[in-house]
């Protein structure tokens, strides 16, 4: 499958990247690339077969209902690039 | 004592020949020795040295009952270390520090052992060579102009050139046995959910294992049934009892049966690798081991299976990459958008960027069938392979790359080629399966790694298997010859 600089305009908009215009046709062409890899699947008649998600198909345990973690907010906001009063800082989004 | 096991390194510290803090030294001294192989992106000098302290403390006052006291271990980057910077190879965490500890550092940590460091690797465990690490590539100590593998790279050459005891690793393609292969060390991936996920940094979930990385078999099993059990904080981790590893070591293998994988040894596999691997088949052989041969029809289609499911779910896990909470922001953003695209895309380098992309796409609306569903339908097919195939034999047999250590940047510019790399590991993972590789002999003074893979949670079976290998043979106990002026 041959993946055009639109089609890799519209998924960058959908994985929040931005690529230079030169790095538009390097990007489409390695897409390309490992898609053209990939298309090796489609040989494969898997019209019976169940999706696999999990290696040994187990099901998710639940726990009790309960409150298990203590606040670390203070600790966190440390890591932040901006925060101050307790909230992590961005460019104003609403005028 | 560098190149000596952890078993010996015990009775040694034990007896008396040398202290934790002779020990940690030595290794540490080394590791600045052998700076230009750029196994560690941070070494914790003063840590080390007063855990040895407290080490050789313990054990002068009697209190040494820790299974691991006083040996120093280095963890793979992707491992969050508390108070301690923790990059998974990336400019995005460049400056993040661990709030938090990893269940495997903790668990190691409380069972006594030394954290001596933290081992460079690939971008957030995206590649099979470690040159995809903002921190450089790592060079292979056997020789310094080829890759150590990846993406546990770092791990691997630091154990390969006497720079700790031990490292950990993450293994979700390969990255564990893979560049044990080209260094020349045991490296096992467990079962999918043996050993917690927990604070270690995810790159595709339903593929991602930790594991360790050593120098015998022996040392595997020691480590493994520390390392392993169920998590209250990771809820894919098994809650199957953890058995004594080391104590089955020895068990009979006389009605073992192995089979080898035959398509692993067909085209795309080289001749002096494929040459050492069946000189080791005739160790086995010579054990009384029963070989045979078996067929994984669809193995074929696992590289292109994995790279649209590890993709996909890399590229949900890694959203979380945004510039707001933690990690690489960008300069001067004018809005938020602004800030989460130029972030990520200055934050993350190309090789992650490219398969967050592939990621994406295969998610996407209208291809979500022809790519992620039809790769999960894949998934099965190759599981159901290694089911067909374990009624036949206990172990499976191959080689675990398709040639020796490639040179430093012969395959970067052809990503296709670098993916088949993992051709041999990958059906593990999809399956989730316990596989392992250990040294098996040289193949042009590179060492070739022998890979073993087991059924679900039958690593005490592999784990003995890998050791009465290593009894018959010496292939584990060569070093790299390296210039340090000791």
């Amino acid at each position: 499958m041959n993946i055009s600089e639109k089609v890799v305009k519209e998924t960058a908009e959908l994985a929040q990247l931005v690529f230079s215009d030169e790095d538009l046709s390097v990007i489409s062409g390695s897409m390309s690339e490992i898609l053209a890899l990939v298309e090796q699947m489609q040989e494969v008649n898997t019209s019976t077969v169940i999706p696999m998600s999990h290696p040994l198909d187990a099901t998710q345990w639940l726990r009790p209902d309960e409150v298990t973690e203590s606040s670390h907010r203070e600790e966190f906001q440390k890591l932040a690039p901006e925060a101050r009063d307790g909230v992590y800082l961005v460019p104003r989004v609403v005028d | 004592m560098h190149n000596c096991s952890i078993v010996q390194q015990l009775k040694d510290l034990k007896t008396g020949k040398y202290s934790a803090v002779e020990l940690t030294s030595h290794y540490l001294e080394r590791i600045k020795k052998l700076a230009p192989l750029n196994c560690y992106i941070t070494v914790l000098e003063n840590k080390a040295l007063e855990a040895a302290k407290n080490a050789d403390e313990d054990r002068a006052g009697g209190r040494d009952s820790a299974l691991l006291s006083g040996i120093p271990i280095a963890h793979k980057d992707i491992f969050c270390t508390r108070g301690v910077r923790t990059t998974a190879g990336s400019l995005m965490l460049d400056n993040f520090t661990s709030p938090y500890e990893s269940t495997v550092v903790e668990k190691l940590r409380s069972a006594g052992a030394i954290t001596i460091g933290k081992t460079n690797m690939d971008e957030f465990a995206m590649g099979s060579s470690n040159e995809n690490s903002y921190f450089g590539a790592v060079r292979n100590p056997w020789d310094q102009s080829r890759v150590p593998g990846g993406s546990s790279g770092g791990s691997a050459a630091a154990v390969a050139a006497g720079l700790c005891s031990a490292a950990t690793g993450t293994d979700t393609g390969g990255s564990i046995r893979q560049p044990s292969a080209h260094c020349g060390i045991t490296g096992f991936k467990p079962t999918y959910g043996r050993i917690s996920r927990w604070g270690m940094i995810a790159f595709a979930s339903s593929l991602d294992q930790a594991g360790p990385m050593t120098r015998t078999a022996e040392d595997a099993a020691l480590l493994l049934g520390i390392m392993a059990g169920r998590d209250k904080r990771d809820s894919t981790s098994l809650t199957d009892p953890v058995p004594d590893y080391s104590a089955s070591l020895n068990q009979s293998l006389s009605t073992l049966r192995i089979g080898l994988c035959e398509e692993f040894f067909r085209e795309g596999l080289d001749s002096r690798s494929e040459k050492v691997i069946m000189n080791a088949v005739r160790v086995f052989e010579d054990m009384g081991v029963r070989i045979t041969s078996v067929s994984l029809p669809n193995i074929k289609y696992s590289v292109p299976a994995y790279y649209v499911l590890a993709s996909a779910e890399a590229s949900a896990n890694l959203s979380r990459y945004d510039g707001v909470r933690f990690g690489y922001r960008c300069d001067n953003p004018v809005n938020l958008e602004d800030l989460y695209k130029r972030s990520r895309s200055q934050g993350f380098g190309n090789e992650v960027k490219r398969r967050i992309m592939v990621g994406t796409f295969a998610l996407s609306t209208g291809y979500y069938d022809a790519y992620y569903r039809k790769a999960q339908q894949i998934r099965r097919l190759i599981s159901n392979d290694f089911k067909n195939a374990f009624e036949q034999v206990d172990i499976l047999l191959g080689p675990a790359t398709p040639q020796p250590a490639f040179k430093l940047g012969e395959k970067t510019d052809d990503q296709v080629s670098m993916y088949l790399q993992d051709i041999y590991t990958i059906g593990g993972n999809l399956a989730g399966l316990p596989a392992m590789s250990i040294p098996s002999g040289f193949a042009d003074q590179l060492p070739v790694g022998l890979q073993l893979i087991g059924d679900h949670l039958d690593e005490s079976r592999l784990l003995a298997t890998a050791h009465q290998f290593q009894q018959q043979t010496d292939w584990h106990l060569r070093s790299p010859e390296l210039e340090t002026g000791e």
